[in-house]
Order: structure tokens, then C-alpha cells, then sequence
């Protein structure tokens, strides 16, 4: 038996690299309450000070505090970094100091360029010529492939935030595995795959073989790159500071080469707390030491950054990193996931206060134990820091080891991996069917010259009919241009770190996405309830709407529109469904524009609904601003009548409400007269 | 079955009675409290009219919700102005096993006027709660306040003492307006008698409905009354349980 495996339950897990055999075996549900956790070090205080300050300094700077312009960001390009190497548990950054930002020029050398330019950087000439001369990158690919009609409908945005400039993302590696296995053994693993793939040379198997070494040629940096740091990680860690740390290079390693649309983290806390209940138990560590191991592992999340462009932080608002982390849900065998190690990563937003990232995701079954559900309210309520998803939905889909990438997108961890997909622009869809294909914003025909609108007064069935037609060919640029891009991006920006974290045959769900829902919705509910006139410009184009009377709007619960907008979905999928997909790519949808309806609204103009061009559209599945108008529930309803089953990507609800309404505070009504009278 | 005039319904309601609750704000109210926030439920004939079962059958599409010690609440304008309408709906709630609760100032309360009587008596076995707000313990100082008296609403308390229908009492607390503490005291000494008393909800007054009265163009009275501070409430709350305890002992 390997050494470090010591106490812990065989099975499959140690003849395969299988992390979630080892979970399943050797977990402890904790049912307790927070009463255990410990507060922050003298030391965690001292280094989260340290990143205070040099998040101070940063935004003085104007938002960057350093950018590397002369050294491509690769697993080993830079030496070790610290914040103060005598205090830290947990090492590691990105590049050789804290906030500095890497050079990624893969994905596209102009947006490197200009990422560096925008903060007041130049990148190196002789980078700058090598990635448009010798090498090239996945944004050259990708226009080399376009077609004209691709290009238009990037430019007019009605199929927009497309990832062919930037990293894709949303590709989870299985960093748990650096921690069970080390190194070595995945190698191993590796190299047995590559001997098992087909022995005729199909473009498959070239590309796979060719994925196959570039993997194993990163797991081998991976090792270089954690001995820089001091530690061997070509052997399983042995305690949980080990197992931290190992999981952590194995995160930062894509983060250095990657700066992807959304980098996340995966499913690692209730695997980590194996580890700790066995240091617990042996005495190896105490539970402030742990905390403290913890809490300088969230500090190092909180500290990955990327060079991006002021477009860019556009669209996402701000420039997320979306280090997803899930915590909790509920096994197949029905016992819960909550661990002690779940609560310690919930705490260290009170040890170093609310922050966004990592994106703390709570997956909430109604099954999990109430003193687990009762500190998720209470720190929810004192830092607006933690995102809920639905297990009990996606747990029979993806079973109980997935994890989730970005917002919403759920993927089984080390199996599973997506195609970011952007979104198509479902509110300019209309119009364009309203129009035969003209956009309304720049007047160019943009889609087919399908037969437009002729009539003043909107029709419902004339409407939606058109409406469908025009969605079709909508879905079918859109899944043909995310064809083009992930092709060029597995060509050009393959992210081997995370893929040599995966198993050989990985499942690929293809995403796409959809932004307007409500107000598409909204906008037949009018034509069909109330009256819709159309108003035409001097060029016969409609570009405004006059409506007369009231009509049900989505959010309130009301299934004469709400079915709508179900119907809006399905179709959508069915379109989508119909179409080839790069490497056999599952198809799936996501509704949850959480930042970048903002810039849609922008480039869209005047809908049916009443919505007035360049105004937001409402975030991800939400109803459209101010529309809800019979409370919290009504609204959560309509939005939970979308079917999960045509937007498997995910759906998405921005919820803010303020303390007041939650309910009464315990100090200010006396709830129970007899216990306020005896005080 | 009688329709009701509705100012608006609200599904997610965690501050009008125990849990989670669907409430349906019910249009028209004869008081006219200076701090009221809601002065577009006061006209009697305005507002949507609904069925019960209308009503009951939105409750039901997401009573998941309420299910955990939550139910329906029904408060306005004022509920009791719509009694045929509250005895319709309690009817279908209390066959449906929901927790009904009441929001009133208790002003429709007339124990003079025996038809309307018995309606109460036919009312009163299908109400779990009543959160009767009493704006005011003094009869002139109440008069001020709402322009109308109070003598009816202490008999309604009284009412539901007798009829073992539990009580909450809410009491606003505006500075400068009723937040005297003899007649806070008051308030609580003659609450204090009643065994049906659960709870007490001491409000802090808040100027958020101000710009209501702009819209509806109604002159607000309390302009210039500063908002009550929690610090200051949970004084006021002590005066009232002191007047509460005084009364317990007597006994």
C-alpha cells in the first residue's frame, strides 16, 4: 500500500484513478454546526493585509498593478512568488510575483496586445512578430474559417461574446487527482491511454495522441514547476497541507496557461476533508492549523488575475475569474456531502471577509442538514457572497461527483468538459424576423431575406411563425461559428493542464446560449394579448412599437406567457439540436447572461414588449426589471418552468433582496411574548 | 361566493405573520393614519375583483413554500371593511388545512350592530391569528392619528380574548407621535389582560411611503418626521412589556 494512503478505505480508487471511488469510501457527512471553526492566524492576517494593500494599489494604478510583456505564460515559464514566504501554507502564484498579470498571447495575439496597450504596457516586438509571423494563434484561425455571414452576425450582434479572440474556459481539470495520486501515476496513466488508441490513423486518433503527449508533457512541468516551490508532488500528498497544496498546483498550472472565459475550480472540499479528518484524528494538525491552510488557499484564489481589455471587462463585468468551487449536495446513495471541510470554506469569508471569488456555490438539496443550510443563511446574509444550484435537478443528470464551471454549467469532474458557446441575441432575432433579416440598429441585411412583417397591427401566429424560421437560421451560424472556434481553439489553445486531468474519453457538451428570454417572451405576450402596432422609419424598417392595453408578463407566474417563454426555449434547442457538432459535442443551452446583458442591450434596439433600445436586457432567466409585480416566489416560478432539459447548460436567477424583507430581525419583535416578558 | 376587491397580491411575504407567507392585500380602508405606506389601498372602490378560488388556487401553485409554519395572510386596506369576501376565502383556506391569519386595525369591528355580528362569529372559528395594530391607546391622540376613534378596536381585542383567536399586537412607533411612554405604558397595561396575546410587534416608523403621497398627490402629514431608530425602538418596546408585566401581576 502506498504510504500515504494510510487509514484511508480501499477499493476501486487505488487500482484506478478514480477520485470519486475514493470520496464515496471514505468521507464523513458532518451534520454539527459551525461551533468548530476556528478565526484567522496572526499570519493570515498579516498576509491577507499584505493583498489588501497591493488591492489598494491596484486600483490606484488604474485596475493593473504589473503586467509581463516580455515572457509567455507557460506552466514553468516563471520562478516561485510570494507574498512573505516565512507566513504562507499555501504557495504559489502565477507568475513570479503576486499581481502580476501573465502574457497570454494563445488565444490571440491582439487581444494580448491590446490587454497590454489598454493598461499602459507594450508587449515585446519579438513576441508580437513570433505570434503573427511564426506561430499562429486561435483567433488567427478562427477569421481564417469564417464565412462573410459569420462575420456579419458577429458584428451586428445578434450571436455576440463569441470566444474566438479570448480562452474559451469552462474546462475543469480533475486537481484532486494531483493530490490522491501525484504525478507519476498519472503519467502512468497517460501513457497507457496513449498505447490503447486506435491503430488506424484517422484525424481522431492523430488528435488524440497528439492531446495525449501534450498532456503528459504538462503533468511533467507540473512537477517542475511545484519542486521551483520546493515540493514533490510526483508522489500523493501525505496530510492535508499536502493535499491542499498539491490540488492548488494542479489549479494554478492551468491558470497559468490559460486565461479562460471562466477557470474553475471544481468539487474539492469534501475531498480535502478526508485528509483532514485523518490529520485530526492522528494529531498531525490542529483545527486552526487546517483553517489556517485553508484560509491561505482562498487568499491565493482570490489573488489569480488575467490581462484583459477594457472591452472585455465589458462584457463580464469586471474581469471575473469565476473560480468556481461546489460545496455540499447530496450523494447517490442519498447520504449528504456536507463536511467540515465544506464549513471551513465557508468561513474563511468571515476569517478574510466577502469577496466574489472564489465563486462559493452552495448545491442545495432539500436534504441537507439544517445547521448546514441554517450557516449557509447566515453567511449569505452577512456577505452576499454565496451562489446556490440546484442538486436535486442536476444530481440525476451528472450524479454526485460534477462540479460547476463559471455560473451555472454543471460537468462531472475529470469526465466531463465544455465547449463554451457564448450566446445568440434572441430579442434581435425577433426583430430580424420582423424585418426579413435587416437589422434594425444598422440597417444592413444581416439575415436571410425572408418575406418580413407587412401589416400595421403585430399578428401572434404570423409573428411567431417568422419568428421560428428566423431562429432556425439563427441556430444554424451561431452552432456553425462555435464549430470554427473550438476547432481552432483545441488546434491553437489546447488546454493541456486541465485535459491531463481528465480521462481519456472525455464526454463534450457543446454550449450555446440564449440572451432576451423575457423580453422575447414578453414581447409575444403583447402581440397576442394586448394590441402592437407597428412604426415604421423613412426605410419601411420597424423600429418601434405602440402598444395598446395590458398583457401578462413573465415573472408573475402566469402560464400565458410563461408557457411562452418554455415554448421559446424548446424550439430553440430543437434548432440547435439538429445541427453537426464538432467532436460529436452533446448539444446543450444556457439562460444566464448575468453581466453581459448590459452590452447586449446596447447593441439592440426598440422590442414589442416596451423595452426601448440600447436598455439592458434583464439578467440570465430573470423577468425583465420592475415587471414582477407579485413578489419573490411568483418570480422564482416562472423562471423554475423553464426546462432544465432544453437549457441543461443551466439557468440562471439574479436575486437581490434587502435583509428587511427576509423577515423580522430577532432583537426588534418579540416572537414569542412569554420568553420576551421574562427577559 | 363573494368576490373581493384586491390591491395586489404578494407571494413572498416574511414579515405579515409566522413563516413564509402568500398575502393578499385587500383594497379599501376607512382609517387614515398619517404614516400609513400604503395610501393607495385606501379608496373603497377601486382595485381588482377576485374570486376565492381564484385566490386559493395561486396559493396552491406554490404553497411548497409556505408549507413550513407560513400560510396566507390577508391585510389591505383594510380586511374587515370585505367580510363576506374574508369568510368566503377563510372557508376555502381552512378546508384546504391552510394557517390563516388576519391583518387589521380592527376599525370595521362593531359589536352594536348584530348582523355584522354574527358574520364575525361565523368568521372568528376560521382564524388561526389576528394581528390587530393598534395605533393609538389614547382616544383623542387616536383620533389625530387615524381620524377615526378607538373605542371599537379595544372591544375587538376583547372580542378575540373571548373567542380564544390569538393575538398579535403591532403597534407603529413614530417619533413625536406615539411614542410617549405613559401612553405606551397604557398600551401595554391594557393588552396585558388579554390571554390570548402571543406576540408583540413593535414597528419602527419609516419614510419610505412618502413618495407615495407625491404620486397620489395626498398631502403627507407626517412630512419632516424623522424615521424611528432601532436603538430608541427597542426602548419603547421595553415601556409596553413593562406595561404588559404590570398587568400580569395584578392578576
Amino acid at each position: 500500500m502506498t504510504p500515504e494512503w494510510q487509514d484511508f478505505v480501499t477499493g476501486k480508487w487505488d487500482r484506478e484513478v478514480n477520485v470519486r471511488d475514493f470520496i464515496q469510501r471514505n468521507y464523513t457527512p458532518y451534520d454539527g454546526d459551525e461551533s468548530f471553526l476556528a478565526g484567522p492566524t496572526q499570519n493570515t492576517k498579516d498576509l491577507w493585509a499584505q493583498v489588501l494593500d497591493l488591492q489598494k494599489k491596484e486600483r490606484e494604478a488604474g485596475g493593473v498593478l504589473d503586467m509581463d510583456t516580455k515572457v509567455v505564460s507557460t506552466i514553468t515559464s516563471h520562478g516561485p512568488g510570494y507574498l512573505d514566504k516565512s507566513k504562507e501554507t499555501i504557495v504559489g502564484f502565477q507568475t513570479d510575483k503576486p499581481f502580476k498579470r501573465s502574457l497570454q498571447p494563445y488565444g490571440g495575439i491582439r487581444m494580448a496586445e491590446k490587454a497590454c496597450s489598454d493598461n499602459g504596457y507594450e508587449v515585446d516586438p519579438e513576441i508580437s512578430e513570433f505570434f503573427s509571423v511564426h506561430r499562429k494563434t486561435h483567433n488567427a484561425g478562427c477569421f481564417d474559417a469564417y464565412n462573410p455571414e459569420m462575420r456579419a452576425c458577429r458584428s451586428s450582434h445578434i450571436i455576440t461574446g463569441l470566444p474566438d479572440a479570448y480562452g474559451r474556459g469552462r474546462i475543469i481539470g480533475d486537481y484532486r487527482r494531483v493530490a490522491l495520486y501525484g504525478i507519476d501515476r498519472l503519467i502512468a496513466d497517460k501513457e497507457e491511454q496513449k498505447a490503447s488508441t486506435g491503430r488506424v490513423m484517422t484525424d481522431d486518433v492523430i488528435r488524440l495522441r497528439e492531446e495525449l503527449s501534450e498532456q503528459m508533457v504538462a503533468l511533467k512541468m507540473m512537477k517542475e514547476m511545484a519542486a521551483s516551490y520546493g515540493c514533490d508532488i510526483s508522489k500523493p500528498a501525505a496530510n492535508v497541507q499536502e493535499a491542499i497544496q498539491w490540488t492548488y498546483f494542479g489549479y494554478l498550472c492551468s491558470v497559468k496557461e490559460q486565461n479562460g472565459a471562466a477557470m474553475s475550480l471544481g468539487r474539492t472540499s469534501t475531498f480535502l476533508d478526508i485528509y483532514a479528518q485523518r490529520d485530526l484524528k492522528n494529531g498531525t494538525f490542529t483545527e486552526e492549523q487546517i483553517q489556517e491552510f485553508v484560509d491561505h488557499f482562498i487568499m491565493k484564489l482570490r489573488c489569480v488575475k488575467f490581462a484583459r481589455t477594457p472591452e472585455y471587462n465589458q462584457i463580464f463585468a469586471g474581469d471575473p475569474v469565476w473560480v468556481t468551487e461546489s460545496l455540499g449536495g447530496v450523494g447517490v446513495d442519498g447520504r449528504h456531502m456536507v463536511t467540515k471541510m465544506s464549513f471551513r470554506y465557508l468561513h474563511t469569508l468571515e476569517n478574510l471577509g466577502s469577496s466574489p471569488e472564489p465563486n462559493l456555490t452552495v448545491l442545495w438539496s432539500t436534504r441537507l442538514p439544517i445547521a448546514w443550510k441554517k450557516y449557509c443563511a447566515k453567511i449569505s446574509i452577512t456577505t452576499s457572497s454565496i451562489q446556490y444550484e440546484n442538486d436535486d435537478l442536476m444530481r440525476p443528470v451528472h450524479g454526485d461527483d460534477y462540479g460547476i464551471a463559471c455560473c451555472v454549467s454543471s460537468m462531472v469532474i475529470g469526465k466531463e468538459m465544455q465547449f463554451f458557446g457564448a450566446r445568440a441575441n434572441l430579442a434581435k432575432c425577433l426583430l430580424y424576423a420582423l424585418n426579413g433579416g435587416i437589422d434594425e440598429v444598422t440597417k444592413k441585411q444581416v439575415g436571410p431575406k425572408y418575406r418580413p412583417v407587412t401589416g400595421d397591427v403585430l399578428d401572434y401566429d404570423d409573428v411567431m411563425s417568422k419568428f421560428i424560421d428566423m431562429m432556425e437560421w439563427q441556430a444554424d451560424v451561431y452552432v456553425n461559428t462555435l464549430n470554427i472556434i473550438h476547432y481552432m481553439h483545441d488546434k491553437y489553445c489546447y488546454e493541456r493542464a486541465e485535459m491531463a486531468l481528465h480521462d481519456k474519453n472525455v464526454k463534450r457538451y457543446f454550449a450555446t446560449g440564449i440572451a432576451g428570454l423575457s423580453i422575447v417572451a414578453d414581447s409575444f405576450s403583447a402581440i397576442k394579448y394586448a394590441k402592437v402596432e407597428v412604426i415604421r422609419d423613412e426605410d419601411g424598417i420597424i423600429t418601434d412599437f405602440k402598444t395598446t392595453g395590458d398583457f401578462p408578463k413573465y415573472g408573475n407566474d402566469d402560464d400565458r406567457v410563461d408557457d411562452i417563454a418554455q415554448e421559446i426555449v424548446h424550439k430553440f434547442m430543437t434548432a440547435v439540436r439538429r445541427h453537426h457538432t464538432y467532436r460529436d459535442g452533446v448539444p446543450t443551452t444556457s439562460i444566464l447572461t448575468i453581466t453581459s446583458n448590459v452590452t447586449y442591450g446596447k447593441a439592440t434596439g426598440n422590442t414589442p414588449d416596451g423595452r426601448r433600445k440600447g436598455q439592458p436586457f434583464a439578467p440570465g432567466a430573470n423577468p425583465m426589471h420592475g415587471r414582477d409585480t407579485h413578489g419573490a416566489i411568483a418570480s422564482l416560478s416562472s423562471v423554475s418552468k423553464l426546462p432544465f432539459n432544453d437549457a441543461q447548460d443551466g439557468i440562471s436567477n439574479t436575486f437581490t433582496i434587502i435583509p428587511g424583507a427576509l423577515g423580522k430581525d430577532d432583537k426588534v419583535f418579540a416572537g414569542d411574548i412569554e420568553v420576551d416578558l421574562n427577559k | 361566493m363573494t368576490a373581493g376587491r384586491i390591491h395586489s397580491l404578494e407571494s413572498f411575504g416574511t414579515v405579515d405573520g409566522p413563516g413564509t407567507r402568500f398575502v393578499v392585500f385587500v383594497q379599501g380602508c376607512p382609517m387614515r393614519c398619517a404614516y400609513c405606506h400604503n395610501p393607495d389601498t385606501w379608496e373603497m372602490n377601486a382595485g381588482t375583483l377576485m374570486e376565492p378560488e381564484e385566490i386559493i388556487a395561486q396559493y396552491h401553485r406554490n404553497e411548497a413554500f409556505y408549507r413550513n409554519g407560513g400560510g396566507l395572510t390577508v391585510t389591505g386596506g383594510e380586511p374587515l371593511m370585505q367580510m363576506d369576501f374574508l369568510i368566503d376565502l377563510f372557508t376555502l383556506a381552512k378546508q384546504d388545512g391552510i394557517h390563516t391569519c388576519l391583518d387589521t386595525s380592527g376599525i370595521a369591528f362593531n359589536p352594536n350592530n348584530a348582523p355584522l355580528m354574527e358574520k364575525y362569529e361565523r368568521l372568528m372559528p376560521l382564524t388561526d391569528l389576528v394581528m390587530l395594530d393598534i395605533k393609538h391607546i389614547d382616544p383623542e391622540k387616536h383620533r389625530d392619528l387615524v381620524q377615526q376613534p378607538n373605542e371599537n378596536i379595544l372591544k375587538f381585542a376583547a372580542y378575540l380574548d373571548e373567542k380564544h383567536v390569538d393575538m398579535w399586537i403591532r403597534h407603529v412607533i413614530v417619533p413625536g407621535w406615539t411614542d410617549d411612554d405613559t401612553y405606551l405604558y397604557k398600551l401595554g397595561y391594557f393588552i396585558g389582560q388579554f390571554s390570548n396575546l402571543k406576540a408583540l410587534d413593535a414597528l419602527p416608523y419609516h419614510t419610505m411611503g412618502e413618495t407615495k403621497y407625491e404620486k397620489l398627490g395626498i398631502p403627507y402629514r407626517l412630512a419632516g418626521v424623522p424615521a424611528m431608530d432601532q436603538k430608541t425602538l427597542l426602548e419603547k418596546k421595553k415601556v409596553i412589556l413593562d406595561g404588559i408585566r404590570e398587568r400580569r401581576a395584578e392578576k
